[in-house]
């Protein structure tokens, strides 16, 4: 089985060799048509599950079929180390991901982020201690990479979950600034000593650097910016991983992970235009505070009562739903699933109206109200439902906020003016259920709970969702 | 400069694959609908888990009969890099489960 071959341009190869790199490339098929089933509903689950075996297969052949430079295999031990650290990481990461609350997504994917992050710099960072490497700018940027993206992710992870709050100040953009220019003159310095091999001590303080960077620069992006942060951070981390491929010559690393590194930064592009702001001005964390309050709009504040929204919603012929943030921290998806089929069983018809960036991750809303069971023909996007807004009885608005502000069509002052929203305020009345007199992410004022066709519903939106179905069916 | 034109003509072949996996994964994801956002998010961060293959290799010709810092860091690395892939497109598969439920 390992006799030679053939040998190519001078180079001399066994059967293992062409299957190993024929697995590779079924690996890299297999990734890039699970990613194409992937984007659409019906073939999602199968495109996971080839881009999964894609994964295995190559995790298999690698194990057994690599040799080192040196022609050697992988030892008996060695084997038998790596089956049993894949049998803990596979065990421990199955057991997070069954657990996890459906809530809880978008803090998970931070997480499992941050470890993609941290293998790619530690790979990166125990690689250039080996002499044998000759593709030190390669490992150097997997290293400078990974490790932003890994307490980068860390960070959105903590400040997803609420352990973590905004720290904000105007100096921190100027200190990032630095930070990164430290880091580009510290791996040129590196590189450009004749025994690059020898710095070791350099190259632990450019992974400290990189680490602290990834900290400050996700650290003063509001929740708002969430989003579009983790999915610049996705996007990194198979860059990251692509870098990796280049020390080993492995074509389905980088196809992997460039893959990923492209799909990451159109999908972060996608969420910026659905803000109507540029990257940058999300990186350099442009929103939130300071926020100019549309004055003409002060008026009145007007509440509904439990009977009166029952009764309005139980006679109203269309209703739509807009959720927000609000319902996810308040776990009301099956309650408002089961507003939803009481009203359509009374004759009323229900639609959802999903914000592109509604919730804190790109699709937030879509996720949880599928948990809830919510059947996804009722899940409409921006576009569509705002064409049915003038036809609308009643719109629903349950803890969502900045995307339903008029300002943003009207007022050419406000932070978000020009953002694309959901004009909740074109329907015939609109009840905002909300917990208190809040100002949103964006932290500017929403005019349109001053206006005449709307009403606040206040509370927990769990509670609210509740006694209003109680109210409804005592009617 | 030379480094650098070193480096492109040792990597052609490999910098190649990149460029055209760059067109490829803004081709394929392009048009997809903000439902799958997240659940093409998760997915994508399991396949940027690759980086196990390197884990592998790394730990699979370390040397095991001395105990050394770098044996620690290459098992950890692996272990960080299976906790991506297996956790992300389990992960996935139960969004996507959920998704699929309420198609009937």
């Amino acid at each position: 089985m390992d006799n030679i071959l053939h040998t190519f341009n001078g180079e001399a190869f066994t059967y293992a060799h062409a299957f190993l790199e024929f697995s590779y490339l079924l690996a890299a098929i297999l990734f890039v048509y699970g990613l194409k089933l992937l984007s659409h509903p019906e073939t999602a689950r199968k495109g996971n599950i080839w881009a999964a075996s894609g994964m295995i297969l190559a995790m298999i052949t690698t194990l057994f079929l690599h040799e080192d430079d040196g022609g050697s295999r992988i030892g008996f031990t060695n084997v038998i180390v790596i089956i049993v650290t894949l049998g803990i990481g596979g065990a421990i990461g199955l057991v997070i991901s069954k657990r996890v609350k459906m809530t809880a997504m978008p803090e998970l994917v931070s997480f499992f982020n941050a470890t993609g992050g941290a293998a790619s710099a530690l790979v990166g960072l125990l690689e250039y201690g080996n002499p044998g490497n000759e593709s030190l700018l390669v490992t150097l940027l997997g290293l400078i990479i990974g490790s932003i993206a890994f307490s980068g992710s860390m960070i959105a992870y903590g400040k997803l979950s609420g352990k973590v709050g905004n720290i904000s100040a105007g100096f921190m953009k100027y200190v990032n600034i630095v930070l990164l220019i430290g880091i580009t003159a510290l791996t040129v310095y590196i590189l450009l000593q004749p025994e690059p091999h020898k710095y070791a001590s350099l190259v632990y303080l450019l992974l400290a650097v990189s680490l602290l960077y990834g900290i400050l620069f996700v650290m003063p992006i509001g929740g708002a910016d969430m989003p579009v942060v983790i999915s610049l951070l996705n996007s990194l981390t198979g860059i990251a991983a692509a870098m990796a491929g280049f020390i080993y010559h492995n074509l389905a690393m980088i196809l992997g992970g460039i893959l990923v590194g492209a799909a990451g930064s159109i999908l972060t592009l996608l969420m910026c235009k659905a803000m109507n702001r540029s990257l940058w001005n999300v990186l350099l964390g442009g929103f939130g505070g300071g926020g100019v309050a549309s004055g003409e709009e002060g008026g009145t504040i007007k509440e509904i009562t439990l009977s009166d929204a029952s009764i309005l919603l139980a006679y109203s012929q269309k209703v739509v739903i807009i959720p927000g943030y609000g319902l996810a921290v308040a776990q009301a998806q099956h309650n408002a699933h089961e507003l939803e089929k009481l009203l359509e069983g009374k004759g009323v018809q229900v639609k959802y109206g999903i914000h592109p960036v509604a919730g804190r991750m790109p699709g937030h809303m879509n996720v949880l109200l599928a948990e809830a069971d919510v059947s996804y023909d009722k899940l409409v996007e921006m576009d569509e439902i705002n064409k049915e807004m003038s036809a609308t009885d009643v719109v629903i608005v349950i803890g969502a906020n900045d995307v339903v502000n008029p300002a943003a069509n009207e007022t050419p002052g406000s932070p978000i003016y020009g953002m694309p929203i959901i004009n909740a305020v074109e329907a015939k009345n609109v009840i905002v259920m909300k917990r208190g007199m809040g100002k949103g992410y964006a932290g500017i004022e929403n005019p349109l709970f001053f206006r005449d066709n709307t009403r606040m519903l206040f509370g927990n939106a769990k509670d609210s969702i509740q006694k209003l179905i109680s109210e409804i069916n005592t009617l | 400069m030379e480094e650098i034109i070193v480096f492109f003509y040792s990597f052609r072949e490999p910098i190649f694959i990149m460029v055209l996996s760059i067109f490829l994964g803004i081709e394929v994801i392009s048009n997809v609908p903000s439902v799958l956002h997240t659940p093409l998010m998760s997915g994508a961060n399991a396949i940027s888990g690759v980086i196990i293959i390197g884990g592998i290799i790394l730990v699979g010709h370390a040397d095991l009969s001395r105990f050394s810092l770098e044996l620690i860091l290459g098992i950890l690395a692996m272990l960080f890099g299976t906790l991506n892939v297996a956790g992300g497109f389990a992960v996935t598969d139960r969004m996507l489960e959920m998704f699929k439920k309420k198609k009937k």
